[in-house]
């Protein structure tokens, strides 16, 4: 039994105005425990504050029960006072008689009986209150981004710049992200290349920054401040510190039949190529699928002009292991397939491209040199047909599509028509949309000029067919303000795909125990407070992995993550919430269950040893719960069929105490 | 003889995050609801063992609500699912022993939905009271 103190405050009247706090105090002075109990106009005042510490000393207080407003108000508060008085803040219960009590009950006697109830439940509790104290972790001054696309480039630029030591992982043989695809930016129609490349390139030199392209993470163990994470470094047959990417193995390869990725296939590369001029780290790859001496051992031309000697056919997968004191995902989007849209004929015509590939047709580096020539016979299209919503804010469809905005894809529509009228003003535009959706800086004036300056047609509707016909393209679709059928003789029909998260998110979120949404977006701490956490402590989201965004917004979460593993790696110790999980190990039977229910992972089996009556030792598999991981919500105490786990400061007895002293 | 009104006696387990804040905004908004209610905090609905229900019938309570985060909305991701589920469970086995099942329910309640709050517990109450005193579960032996 604890020797409690019981502290009624008066809260000026909002609490003495219904509850006699005088006979509350005198009622709980004779509950079981209680040495001391006293009442106060205002508990939270430095004088009650006193009063309390005071107490505490003279009547040698275990444990005290402040009866006044909401603990979300003032448990910090008390708890601070308690351990002033070198009392353990956690042997300290509040029980709310402001605005559970004296706030909604208007008569005075029904407020001071509820009111002693809602006492002797605090009393019961906390007399079964033990002494807690957080636990510490040390913190890996060290932080991971993965992907290495603008959002993961700002992310670590950031925190390189904070002085911390920052890896990048990006399975691509270059970091850039799509934005190095793309061609011009809306709504200021800069270059997109003209202000990426010399980001990437700070990342390249910055000595913060290390970057392991043509890699990826494959294993995550770990938690906040102490992540372990393997990356693989698969072989690029390429010694990545001799190359001085001069780029004469890839004019010479024989391979030349090998599809452009980077150009979304609209072009060939080399077996032995770099993705793009201005890529970091400007290292040549060799793609193991098409190479002609790792397939069949006979070619060697890459290593017979390597000036340097670079070239390594035996180069194998590496893994390393490094440790992290945090994890940013960056790992982005990607347009969707569209081979389920049959109706846009997408996989029948050439001249049917999506709006990545209309990048890359308008982009100087890109297939046509910045030409738009129609894919099939490199002529120059005259009418051009854009449809918007391809796939997004699909919800009949939703096995085709998605169901969700991709909110990128009105304003560089806007800015494709905008562009194709202002490069070839002989050009015919249409843009079919459902909804022009400009919410942002500048947006909507971006819009209105492509409509009023550009001549660009918009025409709210949904394409119904797209069906090649000769050299053209017969598009059908309403004009709903019209109310009428419209007829198109297209050249080039550009579909705005929807996005969706990178193949890659799941697994990694799965490695992460990071949690996603049913579209695959990694989902936040909370929606509107913590929108660049996720809720597995040391984990932050970063950029489209997170949900659609356009640039600006991707650099602003970037830096808005960056900010916050800086503030978690500034620390030198992380202290913990003491009120986690506990497994009483001589209860658990090792049935795994509570490992299945806890959505932090928090939960791990070890081999302990224990001793038998019979003076022998035997090993079993026993419940662990990492406290620096669990976050105390309590799902694995309720799941445990043995009993053997329990929560720290919401024992079950302590729970069962209060429900008795309510029922009394 | 001396008729006093019938007081059904209420426990009300609350989740930290959205429930019990929920109590406090209807506190904040001098939303009434009957004293019979008394609320318990807990960190999330999902640790309300079914023991703690038992419990309460057992020492006499009348009727037993469990409030939490709407779902999808759960501090822990995923607590009130589980709540979602395990409750279904108990409120089953509570039908096969004959406990009539307006006496418990489980409600979500957000930390913004005060005026739900307040209307939850007024209509819970007033459908508790309409049962009357629950005696098939209350074990005599834990009676003063």
């Amino acid at each position: 039994m604890q020797r409690i103190g019981v502290f009624v405050c008066h809260c000026g009247t909002n609490i003495a105005g219904t509850v006699d706090v005088k006979a509350v105090a005198a009622a709980l002075k004779n509950e079981p425990g209680v040495v001391f109990s006293a009442d106060y106009p205002y508990m939270c005042s430095q004088a009650g504050q006193d009063m309390i510490k005071e107490a505490i000393a003279e009547h040698r207080l275990g444990g005290i029960v402040i009866c006044s407003c909401s603990p979300r108000m003032h448990e910090a508060t008390f708890r601070k006072t308690a351990a002033a008085a070198g009392l353990n803040p956690y042997m300290v219960e509040i029980a709310n008689i402001r605005e559970q009590c004296s706030w909604v009950h208007k008569d005075m006697a029904v407020g001071t009986e509820k009111a002693i109830i809602l006492g002797k439940a605090a009393v019961a509790k906390v007399n079964l209150n033990t002494p807690l104290t957080p636990g510490q972790s040390p913190v890996t001054k060290r932080a991971l981004v993965i992907g290495g696309g603008i959002a993961g480039i700002q992310t670590a630029l950031d925190i390189a710049e904070a002085g911390f030591p920052v890896d990048i992982v990006e399975t691509k043989p270059t970091i850039g992200g799509k934005m190095a695809q793309l061609d011009k930016t809306f709504p200021t129609l800069d270059c997109a290349a003209c202000i990426l490349t010399p980001k990437m390139v700070d990342a390249g030199q910055h000595e913060n920054i290390r970057i392991f392209s043509y890699s990826e993470v494959t294993a995550v163990k770990g938690f906040v401040g102490n992540f372990e994470v393997t990356i693989k470094r698969k072989a690029r047959y390429v010694k990545e510190d001799v190359c001085t990417g001069c780029g004469l193995c890839t004019e010479k390869c024989p391979q030349k039949k090998v599809p452009n990725e980077f150009n979304l296939g609209m072009d060939n590369r080399r077996a032995i190529y770099i993705p793009f001029a201005q890529a970091v780290p400007k290292v040549a790859t060799i793609d193991p699928d098409y190479c002609m001496m790792l397939k069949s051992g006979k070619c060697g031309v890459c290593s017979k002009v390597c000036t340097v000697g670079a070239i390594d056919y035996k180069a194998k997968d590496e893994y390393i292991e490094e440790k992290y004191g945090a994890i940013v995902v960056a790992t982005g989007f990607n347009p969707i397939s569209l081979e389920k849209f049959d109706e846009y004929a997408y996989s029948q015509s050439k001249d049917v491209i999506t709006s990545l590939e209309f990048e890359r047709l308008t982009n100087a580096a890109g297939p046509t040199q910045g030409k738009l020539l129609r894919p099939s016979d490199g002529e120059h299209p005259h009418t051009i047909v854009f449809v918007q919503c391809v796939g997004s804010r699909c919800e009949a469809c939703s096995e085709k599509g998605k169901e969700y905005c991709s909110k990128i894809c009105c304003m560089y529509t806007a800015k494709h028509a905008m562009l194709t009228r202002d490069k070839y003003p002989d050009t015919d535009v249409y843009v079919f949309y459902i909804d022009v959706r400009t919410p942002g800086k500048n947006f909507d004036e971006f819009y209105r000029r492509a409509v009023e300056e550009y001549g660009v047609h918009y025409i709210k509707g949904m394409v119904g067919k797209v069906s090649p016909e000769g050299k053209k393209l017969h598009v059908q679709a309403s004009d709903l303000l019209a109310g009428k059928q419209l007829h198109i003789d297209a050249d080039l029909v550009v579909l705005a795909a929807a996005i969706e998260p990178d193949r890659s998110a799941r697994p990694l979120a799965t490695m992460l125990t990071a949690s996603m949404d049913t579209n695959d977006f990694f989902t936040e701490a909370h929606p509107k407070l913590r929108p660049v956490e996720s809720p597995t402590a040391g984990v932050f989201l970063s950029g489209a992995c997170q949900g659609p965004k356009d640039i600006p917004e991707t650099v602003s979460q970037a830096g808005a993550a960056a900010a916050k593993v800086i503030g978690l790696l500034c620390k030198d110790h992380l202290t913990g919430n003491p009120c986690v999980a506990h497994a009483d190990e001589l209860m658990c039977n090792g049935c795994s269950t509570c490992e299945r229910v806890c959505p932090y992972g928090a939960i791990t089996y070890v081999e302990k040893e224990f001793r038998m009556p019979d003076r022998t030792t035997k090993l079993r598999r026993v419940a662990s719960v990492n406290e620096a991981v669990c976050q105390g919500c309590g799902a694995c105490t309720v799941a445990c069929m043995s009993g053997a786990m329990d929560l720290r400061g919401f024992m079950n007895r302590q729970i069962q105490a209060e429900v008795d002293a309510i029922c009394k | 003889m001396q008729v006093t009104e019938y007081k059904p006696l209420i426990v009300a387990f609350c989740c930290n995050w959205c429930s019990y804040a929920g109590a406090d905004l209807a506190g904040n908004n001098r939303l009434s609801y009957p004293a019979d209610v008394k609320i318990i905090r807990v960190p999330c609905s999902c640790r309300v063992n079914p023991m703690f229900i038992l419990r309460a019938f057992q020492r006499g309570a009348d009727g037993v609500i469990l409030c939490g985060c709407h779902p999808g909305d759960c501090h822990y991701t995923t607590g009130n699912y589980y709540t979602r589920r395990r409750m279904a469970l108990l409120f089953s086995m509570l039908d096969y022993l004959g406990i009539e099942r307006e006496r418990t329910r489980v409600e979500w309640v957000s930390a913004a939905e005060g005026a739900k709050f307040a209307a939850t517990m007024n209509d819970f109450v007033a459908q508790v009271a309409a049962l009357g005193e629950n005696k098939r579960l209350e074990d005599l032996r834990c009676k003063k």
